[in-house]
């Protein structure tokens, strides 16, 4: 009973269901929480699981479908954007990262090949903790969490020639020649490397080429069947089927992933996959934290506690130096660059992969092996720490050195505004400035530092938060508060947002920027006082415009677009009972479509109507009352 | 006192009008003309004060010009009225700057000029039911002409049409070069 799969599963999940949510509680985080929970449960916790390395390769499954989540929202032009940071800023911080822990590595004594190689497993940071990070930040798409995405990127391509260099360095010396040496790669990966070359070629043009022509119309075919789980297998075999071929000829899982999702990033069924993929990911991801938190050696700490922590300091350091060095270079301001330096100054998972490897090959013996695995593990654990850090001490630093007008906050006293607004972009922004244009008290809560950043630059008061951290919402004033503006722009989020805040505070109207109809609906559905849709008036206004570009005097232009504008609120409304039913909700919107060309039609005759008479005595409807 | 005019045209239906288009059309080239077409201008009600004070100043006689409307003007005009002739500009204390200026009222009725009689449907002359305007003018220290109205204006044929527009638009150029005629019968 203790090794099957039922087992397995309930162990995990007591776990994290267990120690994830305190976690989170005491202000450590969800990373942190399955870390802990993973050293509890491993071998050198409570030893009810006995095999982490094996659990852990399984888990690594969850990197490879993060990283198809993120190529699902990179758009292929953003990556082509991003080509000098992932060249420049990822090329150097991984040479410049190898070059100094190999030098270290020689003044400790070790080898030169040993040292090179440790330098290059180590150069590569944890892309499951700092993209997660940066998720919970919600940073991802600023400036700092490209640049930081950018570097991850090539580390993820740099891992192909690293592991063929690894052989090279076992044979050390001993490789005389340029020829000896392609020999020795050749008999590590079992075949010429033209093959294995052209293989690679082939096998990516295949991946654009299937992406790009076959899955549009094998996805619409398996998506009108309407058998939902059978998209959901689609999604996943998708996903499966790219890290079984990539790992065929040996290449990154996750770099396959990646690019089969860029390819899908502008398909009409990107969301539906990521709706699907998600909550794998997730769990896979947080197995992945904690078969990290189980792959802990602790005898090693135990037995040479001093070299462990020396090298896990030595580690952070250089690489925090290195980032710190380079995003200088590329113009970060100095709180941006804290946090970019901080997000990928630890180890990652791919060091377990080139260590273990190196160890395969005898270049680097099981000892130092499990070292190097444990300084990895540890500096994976030690990024969030290390960011509360940031938020808890610098932050506070940084502000009373006032030179900083940068840094997020959370509201420390309680304000007593009416009204709160949440999320402080585009549509935030404008209802916030009316608002305190006219006087009226708000407080501002935004979850992304940069934006923060911006707006306290140009004088107003912007505080840091999350919306579903009820916490934030209590200390912002909720309990006196008569409406909170919901302007996120996460739709998802919002939608958990309202219904948490529906049920924690049910007197706080809520009113919410809605991206579409679904959302608008879904929005409704849970409760929220008034939702409106963030791009309607202006694309209403912008059909106003064209209407008297076209000789429309500009009052009947007006008068048609509000006709339209309320029909269409009207029919939204009333249509929210159809939206689970996809061909109910097609024929009414065909019905309504026919209602509203009606209506403008008997609007035009009721104008022509109005114009005949009735102010005169011919018209035969002499007056009755009134004659004096 | 010659001048300048100064037209305020209230319609909102101008697209489908007859009369008032025309008329507005005539009078709008004329030198020392300048004409307001309110609902062009402010579809959405929100009136630029300062703007339209200004205009008035530089101007010496102003006419509304709209159809008759449940026997009184559209209701942009009537926003345009109660916003612009403010407090301390028209009226009360210092608010002189309409004192000595003509303002004419220029309609159509839809009801031909025996309906507006007492034994007619609507009882009261047109005049009479223009008191409010007289009654603005008065306050605000300006002299208010005798209307110029077109009655029957959903009967009238395109020759009378012509004819009124003519008269109109002599009545704007005789008003422009001083020449500012009857003046209302209280
Ligand atoms: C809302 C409305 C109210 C009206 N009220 C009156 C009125 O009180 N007395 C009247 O004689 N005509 C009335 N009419 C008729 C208009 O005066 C008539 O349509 C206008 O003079 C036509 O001029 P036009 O050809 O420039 O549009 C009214 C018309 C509308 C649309």
């Amino acid at each position: 009973m203790t090794d099957g799969f039922l087992y397995f599963a309930l162990i995990f999940l007591s776990a994290a269901v267990i120690v994830v949510p305190l976690a989170k509680r005491s202000g450590l985080g969800a990373i942190l929480g399955y870390l802990l929970a993973g050293v509890i449960i491993g071998p050198f916790g409570m030893g009810l699981i006995k095999n982490p390395e094996a659990i852990l390769h399984f888990a690594e499954f969850g990197v490879v479908m993060m990283l198809f989540l993120i190529g699902l929202e990179l758009q292929p032009l953003t990556l082509w954007r991003l080509r000098k940071p992932i060249l420049g800023l990822g090329g150097s911080q991984v040479a410049l990262t190898t070059f100094l822990i190999a030098a270290g590595c020689l003044a400790m004594g070790l080898s030169w090949p040993v040292g090179l190689a440790i330098g290059l497993g180590l150069a590569l940071s944890s892309t499951a903790i700092a993209i997660q990070l940066m998720n919970e930040r919600n940073i991802f798409t600023t400036y700092t969490g490209q640049s930081s995405f950018s570097v991850l990127l090539f580390q993820d391509i740099a891992i192909i020639p690293i592991l063929a260099i690894i052989p090279l360095l076992a044979v050390g010396g001993d490789v005389g020649s340029v020829q000896q040496a392609i020999e020795v790669v050749e008999e590590q990966a079992g075949g010429s490397l033209w093959e294995k070359g052209l293989m690679v070629i082939g096998l990516v043009s295949v991946i654009i080429a299937v992406g790009h022509y076959a899955m549009r119309p094998a996805l619409r075919y398996i998506a009108q069947t309407g058998v939902r789980e059978i998209f959901t297998a689609t999604a996943l075999l998708l996903v499966i089927g790219v890290t079984f071929l990539m790992k065929s000829v040996g290449l990154s899982a996750a770099l396959g992933a990646f690019i089969a999702g860029v390819i899908l990033a502008d398909s009409e069924y990107r969301h539906e996959i990521e709706a699907q993929i998600e909550p794998f990911k997730a769990l896979l991801l947080g197995l992945f934290f904690i078969s990290v938190g189980m792959s802990m050696n602790f005898d090693i700490l135990a037995s040479d506690w001093m070299t462990a922590l020396g090298a896990l300091l030595g580690l952070l350091i250089i690489k925090f130096a290195v980032l710190f060095f380079l995003a200088k270079i590329f113009k970060f301001d100095f709180a941006q660059n804290l946090i970019f330096s901080t997000l990928l100054a630890q180890g990652g998972e791919f060091g377990f992969v080139v260590f273990q490897f190196a160890n395969q090959v005898n270049l680097i013996n099981a000892d130092l092996t499990s070292l190097l695995n444990m300084v990895v593990a540890l500096s994976m654990a030690a990024t969030p720490l290390m960011l509360m850090f940031y938020d808890r001490v610098i932050v506070r630093r940084l502000q009373n050195a006032q030179n900083f007008d940068v840094l997020p906050e959370k509201p420390s006293i309680k304000t007593h505004s009416p009204v709160l607004i949440f999320g402080n972009g585009r549509f935030g922004q404008v209802v916030a400035r009316l608002l305190q244009a006219n006087k009226i008290q708000t407080t501002i809560l935004d979850h992304d530092p940069k934006q923060i950043d911006t707006m306290r630059r140009f004088g107003w008061e912007v505080f840091y938060g999350d919306v579903m951290d009820m916490e934030l919402l209590h200390a912002a004033g909720a309990e006196k508060a008569k409406l909170l503006v919901l302007a996120i722009n996460d739709r998802e989020k919002s939608v958990a947002a309202a219904s948490l805040i529906k049920q924690k505070y049910p007197h706080l109207k809520i009113y919410a920027r809605a991206y579409d109809r679904r959302h608008a609906y879904e929005l409704s559905k849970v409760g929220v006082d008034y939702f409106e849709r963030e791009t309607f008036h202006a694309a209403l206004n912008m059909g106003r415009e064209v209407l008297m570009a076209l000789g429309y005097r500009a009052y009947e232009a007006r008068n048609l677009a509000l006709r339209f504008a309320k029909h269409d609120r009207k029919i939204l409304i009333e249509s929210f009972s159809y939206f689970e039913d996809e061909k109910a909700l097609i024929s009414f919107a065909q019905q309504s479509r026919e209602e509203l060309t009606r209506i403008f039609e008997s609007d035009r005759t009721d104008a022509e109507l109005h114009r005949e008479e009735g102010w005169d005595e011919d018209d035969g409807n002499k007056p009755q009352i009134g004659k004096r | 006192m010659s001048g300048t005019v100064l037209i305020i045209y209230a319609h909102p239906a101008h697209q489908t009008s007859r009369v008032n288009r025309r008329m507005m059309e005539t009078a709008r080239d004329l030198e020392g003309v300048t004409v307001r077409d309110l609902y062009e201008l402010y579809p959405d009600f929100h009136i630029k004060v300062k703007i339209e004070q200004a205009l008035i100043e530089k101007h010496t006689h102003i006419v509304f010009q709209h159809p008759f409307f449940w026997y009184s003007c559209p209701s942009l005009l009537k926003e345009y009225i109660d916003l612009t002739l403010s407090y301390g500009w028209a009226y009360g204390p210092q608010g002189t700057a309409l004192n000595g200026k003509t303002l004419l009222s220029a309609i159509t009725t839809g009801g031909g000029a025996d309906a507006y009689k007492r034994t007619g449907h609507n009882f009261y002359t047109v005049n009479e039911l223009l008191q409010p305007f007289d009654q603005t003018a008065r306050l605000c220290g300006m002299t208010y002409l005798e209307p110029f109205i077109l009655n029957g204006s959903l009967q009238v044929n395109d020759q009378a049409i012509d004819a009124h527009c003519n008269r109109y638009r002599q009545k704007i150029i005789d008003l422009r070069n001083g020449d500012i005629g009857e003046v209302y019968q209280r």
